[in-house]
């Protein structure tokens, strides 16, 4: 009990130190530059207090829940003991083995995703911004089957030791020909969507199953091979967000043919 | 009362909806592929009920707090009309909440691990220590310029993917010429750029800049700052392992 206070007194402070510059930069601004009095300012001071409150109980519940076991999970799950059976002796490294190291990625990929409060933030946005036409879930969930695509095959990188630029100049050539390709309003959200998957709780869950994985694997490093997960994860919400706007206008598109049939 | 108490209780049903996927992915992985009981069931418990609320307070803070300020201090900015010190307001967020974000903080160590390891650090604690501080700033100042670009391009108007494409081509061949150990470095600091606090500020930065301005529209114009505070730090990034590897 007081061991579980006293890691919420520390996130807690951790918390105000995230926060801290970022008020500094605003107030500053505000007094020294603008020179207005903010409006509705109680209101603001007491969301800021809800978001770093939140967010230390947030964190802190990760951490005593969910974080210990996908750790020891990601390492039981990339363990020869595991993979191949107890006893036996394999030589090299077939990615076959590995299933179930996909398929846990891309379940936590997809879940953790979910999870993740940016995104929910840039989903409400979105869905402000838009009128109503982006929707909150269908936002998210293409977001998450882009991380849990990319996550899984980040994993399978690792797995075969194949080099992580090549797999990321193929995305991004995908990435360029979905833009010339795709309605201008999603464009800039499928970008964003990049950078706001991978945050809270998606790194350190994806980060321990690829340095769980490269320590397992013989002739991968955890320092050199263990990174580049994160990228993965960035990459494919991109192409899995502008392919279900890409998606939603076709299936419009063939309802109306199929409407004016009738 | 009884209003904001029915808000509250959806808000939590709401919270409950999320967090849903990523237990049941726990619980199924250790039940039933790993066949382990659940260890610690009381302090999973505790834990599960402080990420609900966490999760909660956090979306109610969001709307009262992190979003209006954005819109609010894009307003400002934009009825006073000064583009320098909107601009200088962009790269002081975008270099104040990198600089000190703990993720940021842990891959620079990491880097400099892989560094040393590489041999392009010498093995000792204040050499990595002045690696990872360098690679720490370089980060913060990339980002910096990303909100900076990022900004300018919402008052031009001009289209996001050009920039961005442009950038990604940059990466590519960046990458031809990097120092192997950093490349995965520069790739993975794209993503841990930008925390949960800082997303919906700077999005809400974009949107109420792009709202204000009458011939902008906000989905087109108002988002994509996120993308160039992504991007930015893969360039910077190589960049500077290249320089250090021409420098040592």
């Amino acid at each position: 009990m007081l061991d579980l206070l006293l890691h919420l007194f520390w996130t807690g402070l951790g918390t105000v130190r995230d926060v801290l510059p970022i008020v500094l930069v605003i107030f500053g601004f505000q007094y020294l530059i603008i020179r207005r009095p903010i409006a509705n300012l109680r209101r603001i001071v007491i969301g800021f207090v809800y978001v770093v409150i939140g967010l230390t109980f947030f964190l802190v519940g990760l951490e005593q829940a969910l974080f210990p076991l996908g750790e020891l999970m990601a390492a039981q799950l990339t363990d020869p003991a595991f993979i191949h059976g107890a006893g036996a002796v394999v030589e090299g490294v077939r990615w076959q083995d590995y299933y179930w190291v996909y398929i846990f990625a891309a379940a936590i990929g997809f879940s953790a995703t979910i999870a993740e409060p940016a995104l929910i933030a840039v989903a409400i946005k979105a869905n402000q911004v838009s009128g109503g036409a982006i929707g909150v879930w269908g936002l998210r969930i293409s977001v998450a089957i882009g991380v849990a695509v990319g996550i899984s095959l980040g994993v399978f990188r690792i797995v075969t030791g194949t080099p992580l630029h090549w797999y990321i100049m193929v995305g991004y050539i995908v990435v360029i020909i979905q833009t010339a390709r795709s309605q201008r309003t999603i464009i800039p959200l499928a970008y964003d969507s990049g950078g706001v998957t991978t945050s809270t709780v998606t790194v350190p869950l994806v980060t321990a199953l690829g340095l769980g994985l490269a320590t397992a694997i013989p002739g991968r490093s955890p320092l050199l091979d263990g990174f580049g997960l994160i990228a993965f994860a960035s990459l494919f919400p991109m192409i899995s967000v502008m392919g279900y706007a890409q998606l939603a206008a076709w299936w419009q598109r063939r309802a109306k043919v199929h409407g004016s049939e009738e | 009362m009884q209003t904001n108490i029915i808000r509250f209780l959806r808000l939590i049903v709401g919270s409950i909806r999320d967090l849903a996927p990523i237990v049941a992915v726990v619980a199924f992985f250790q039940l039933v592929v790993l066949q382990q009981p659940i260890p610690d069931l009381g302090n999973i418990l505790v834990g599960v009920v402080f990420v609900l609320l966490g999760l909660t307070l956090f979306i109610q803070g969001l709307e009262m707090g992190l979003f209006p300020v954005g819109e609010t201090m894009a307003n400002a900015f934009a009825r006073k009309g000064s583009l320098f010190w909107l601009l200088a307001f962009a790269f002081a967020l975008g270099f104040g909440t990198t600089a000190a974000e703990p993720a940021l903080i842990a891959v620079a160590a990491e880097a400099a691990e892989v560094a040393a390891a590489a041999g392009v650090v010498a093995d000792s604690k204040d050499a990595q220590d002045t690696y990872a501080f360098s690679l720490r700033l370089t980060v913060a100042i990339s980002v910096g310029i990303a909100l900076v670009i990022g900004v300018f391009r919402i008052l031009k108007g001009w289209p996001v993917h050009y920039l961005i494409i442009g950038g990604y081509v940059l990466v590519v061949a960046m990458t031809m010429i990097a120092p192997n150990e950093i490349i995965g470095i520069a790739y993975d600091s794209g993503g841990v750029t930008t925390s949960t606090i800082t997303v919906p500020l700077v999005t809400a930065l974009g949107v109420g800049l792009a709202q204000t301005i009458r011939e902008r529209n906000p989905l087109i114009d108002g988002f994509g700052l996120i993308a160039f505070a992504s991007l930015t730090p893969m360039i910077f990034v190589m960049a500077f392992g290249i320089l250090w590897d021409l420098a040592g």
